[in-house]
């Protein structure tokens, strides 16, 4: 829709970016958990991203003479069992288990936002099956279901992604098709109606904006459970393999010294592992408050 | 206060109630003082965000968390309630004053029979032992005339209309017989007929039993009706008090002035709703004679024999396993026949479930037809799917003003997407200068401000998202527009403005109107014509003048009977 841009439109657009810039930083100031959870995300994030190129070591190399070595000025975290830098390892698996989050809780948002819009929206049929379909997967324990999936799809990270996604779907499913419900006959629906607006529109611009800020909530608790839920599967042996550097694995390889005393095998990938989860847990209010326009006065 | 014998039941002096928010402290209600004799009615009439609710929620001190009564005094019968402990407070609510809310049904606990809730009240103040209290709270059905209330006491609060959840909220009121009654808005949202019935019971058992009340109002109207004294407040201020007949008469105040005058009342015309200042010489015509109206021979709109039925158990999951026929239906509309000519404005009046929204509705095929025929300018077009409505032609012939400005606005769009979609969709816009051009000179129609146009609906009044509504509904220049309510929601000085504004339209763009209503006062201001609806069917048609002054149906005299009138 957006033709030439000639300079007034252009103004509306940095007056628009402006106007949700000082938004986001009221959102940020106004709480200080908020805060908190965005700088913690943001350290978290640019490890994921540039992980490879700022760590000391390469977390893969191996130092027979450097083995088991614990923390100290130049191996911060330590060094395990083949000599790698702890430290170089938990920053660098970030990567991976952010990856496997993100696409999971991607896939189980759109595919849920869908099923629930549409079951929401008809009702009748469409929302019978895709109910019955919900219930059929909450009615295993999620952990066991994501276990099984990727036992029968093949022992691979695609798979592992799948699985979370998968195990995800129902509660935006739920979610969306409560929020659809209480507006498909409200009245700004109804005036969409009229203004000629097809049903798919209505769904997609209508009503589903206004589904967001519940959702974002959503997703970020979900980026929390997806990354345990991924360490999880790979802390039994599915999905990651060694040496590839990731939470799940380092903690179980890491469990096995515990008893000889070398805590921090075990110990900086957990707590790397919690911070995540807290964050993105902390991260959902503030989230919401962003892509409420409500908030924005 | 001093004065033995003479002194008032309840007397708040200089109140001041302030709330502390994100952008410091912002004061509600300025030094109120006013004062309930034993015996007395009084009413606070205002618009919204004058402070009347806030001055009861500080009598009863259920202010919010962030509010706090900054200054003054309230005494109710010698005990200081600001100073009061919250223990004190709570055997005082209920058994000594008690409170009737707007909306009955959030008033009352979803899940329990309405006879437990009444119990509850007769325990929790020792008025009753569990033995005694199913009697009593019978007794209290019976004193609300509930009819067969030994099973009404077993129903739940979803089970019963509108007017009989406002009975069971008083009988919970009245229940430990306290000495002032607050009623919040008790009939907003009320039939006529029902809110006569409701406020008629209000006054009688208040009377019988000396308490004393204060009834909190938009509706000068209903005040005037119903009170001994009238406190009309504004922006916080108590602007003027007195006598009802005396304030209707010689309304000392400004704003007085302007609130009877807005309040809809026989022999006024629309015109004479608006302030003097406002009346830039447009009354010459009345609006209802228009010169637009040519009896043309084909009508705009023509309604033949229309039925509307659903099926009476809910078939959506139940019918996947049990395939038999639903054969209990339930016949909305039932067989209607009407039709508006070009240019006319015709009312459509009736209670709530008489089906006049399913009616509108089928009208602006929002939902199918069950059988019948409505034709558009003497096309038949009940007989495409409403599904597949949005993409007929004469889509943006048919357009509708919604009832709550609020819900049919999406939170999300500012002014400027809410009245630009129809342009886009239908109306063949395809570039942003060309929407942004003909949104301003919509927003210029409805008189409004375009710096408004960028903002969401949150961060406007309720007239303004009105004119928003209406913005939109006229954007594709249709012939036909169905006002469903439109000023239900809004305050009667709005209200005044709003209809003002329908009037103009509808004469400068040669529309035609349904007003569809259940207010018979604000239909007369707008319509040539009126159609009274009850059960699904027209119990009455004609002329509005006569319909009002000679009602043929005994049902039309009863709703007219209803309306309160102000005295004049």
């Amino acid at each position: 829709m957006a033709m030439a841009p000639d300079a007034p439109v252009q103004a509306e657009v940095f007056a628009a970016r402006a106007r949700f810039i000082r938004h986001i930083r009221h959102v940020l100031t106004s709480n200080p958990v908020t805060l908190l959870a965005a700088i913690l995300a943001f350290l978290i994030l640019t490890a994921a991203v540039f992980g490879p190129l700022i760590v000391p070591y390469n977390p893969l190399e191996t130092n027979a003479a450097m083995q088991l070595k614990p923390p100290s000025a130049t191996h911060w975290f330590g060094t395990d069992q083949l000599g790698r830098d702890v430290f170089s390892r938990v920053i660098v698996a970030a990567r991976l288990d952010l990856a496997i989050a993100l696409a999971a809780v991607a896939m189980s948002f759109t595919v849920g936002a869908i099923m629930g819009l549409v079951s929401g929206y008809y009702g009748g049929w469409t929302d019978v099956i895709i109910g019955r379909l919900c219930d059929t997967i909450m009615a295993f324990p999620l952990f066991v279901l994501a276990m099984g999936i990727v036992a029968a799809l093949g022992n691979t990270i695609e798979n592992i992604v799948y699985a979370t996604a998968i195990i995800n779907l129902p509660f935006y499913i739920r979610m969306v098709r409560a929020e659809t419900m209480v507006r498909r006959e409200a009245g700004f629906v109804q005036a969409a109606r009229l203004s000629g607006n097809p049903d798919w529109r209505i769904l997609a611009v209508q009503i589903f904006p206004n589904a967001l800020p519940p959702m974002m909530v959503q997703v970020s608790l979900n980026l929390g459970w997806a990354i345990l839920n991924a360490a999880g599967l790979s802390f039994i042996g599915l999905g990651v393999r060694p040496p590839d550097p990731e939470w799940g694995i380092m903690v179980a390889e890491g469990a096995n010294f515990i008893v000889s005393g070398e805590w921090w095998l075990a110990f900086f990938p957990g707590l790397a592992l919690m911070l995540a989860v807290f964050t993105f847990n902390l991260l959902g209010d503030g989230l919401r408050d962003i892509v409420d326009p409500r908030m924005r006065t | 206060m001093g004065k033995p014998g003479a002194a008032p039941l309840l007397d708040i002096r200089n109140l001041t109630v302030s709330f502390a928010t994100r952008n410091g402290s912002v004061t509600a209600v300025r030094d109120v003082s006013l004062s309930v004799a034993r015996g007395e009615t009084v009413a606070i009439v205002g618009e919204s965000g004058s402070g009347k609710s806030v001055t009861s929620f500080a009598v009863m001190r259920i202010l919010d968390q962030n509010g706090r009564i900054a200054a003054g005094s309230v005494v109710f019968s010698g005990i200081d309630l600001r100073s009061a402990q919250e223990n004190e407070m709570q055997d005082l609510r209920g058994r000594e004053i008690s409170m009737i809310f707007q909306n009955p049904r959030a008033a009352l606990n979803p899940i329990r029979q309405v006879g437990q809730q009444i119990e509850d009240v007769l325990i929790r103040h020792a008025q009753a032992t569990r033995r005694t209290a199913h009697e009593k709270a019978i007794d209290l059905l019976r004193l609300v005339r509930i009819n067969n209330p030994e099973r009404r006491y077993y129903a739940y609060p979803f089970e019963l209309s509108g007017g009989m959840c406002q009975r069971i909220v008083i009988a919970i009121a009245l229940a430990c017989q306290p000495r002032l009654l607050i009623a919040d808005e008790p009939t907003t949202g009320l039939d006529v007929t029902t809110q006569k019935a409701v406020m008629d019971l209000v006054a009688e058992l208040t009377r019988e039993r000396g308490m004393s009340s204060i009834l909190i109002t938009h509706d000068l109207g209903l005040a005037a009706q119903y009170a001994d004294k009238i406190v009309v407040m504004e922006q916080g201020i108590v602007v003027e008090s007195g006598d009802p007949r005396k304030l209707f008469a010689s309304p000392a105040h400004a704003y007085t002035r302007k609130l009877v005058r807005a309040t809809p009342r026989p022999g006024a015309g629309l015109r004479d709703l608006l302030p003097e200042t406002q009346q830039h010489g447009a009354q010459a015509a009345e609006m209802t004679s228009d010169p637009l109206v040519i009896a043309k021979e084909m009508p705009i709109i023509a309604v033949e024999a229309l039925v509307k039925e659903y099926p009476l158990s809910s078939a959506d999951t139940a019918s996947i396993f049990r395939r038999e026929q639903v054969t209990d239906v339930f016949r909305a509309v039932d067989g209607i026949t009407f039709h508006v000519d070009h240019g006319e404005s015709v009312g459509l009046v009736g209670e709530s479930g008489c089906g006049k929204s399913t009616t509108s509705a089928m009208l602006m095929r929002l939902i199918d037809v069950t059988s019948g025929s409505i034709r558009f300018n003497g096309v038949e077009i009940s007989n495409t799917p409403a599904r597949d409505f949005a993409r007929h032609e004469l889509r943006g012939r048919l357009q509708m003003v919604f009832q709550d400005p609020a819900d049919s606005l999406n939170p999300r769009f500012t002014a400027f997407r809410s009245i630009a979609d129809p342009l886009y969709r239908l109306g063949g816009v395809k570039l942003k200068d060309e929407a942004r051009a003909k949104v301003e000179k919509l927003a210029r129609l409805t008189g409004l401000p375009l710096d408004l146009l960028d903002r969401f609906p949150h961060q406007l009044s309720g007239g303004q998202k009105a004119r928003v509504g209406i913005a939109r509904a006229i954007a594709l220049d249709p012939k036909f527009l169905v006002l469903d309510e439109p000023t239900a929601a809004l305050d009667v000085s709005v209200q005044a403005i709003i209809l003002n504004l329908l009037a103009d339209l509808k004469r400068e763009l040669g529309m035609s109107y349904l007003f569809v209503s259940h207010d018979l006062n604000v239909v007369r201001l707008l319509c040539d014509r009126v159609i009274i609806m009850k059960s699904g069917r027209i119990v009455e048609q004609g002329d509005a003048r006569s319909v009002m002054e000679n009602p043929q149906a005994a049902y039309t005299r009863e709703l007219l009977a209803a309306v309160p009138h102000p005295p004049v």
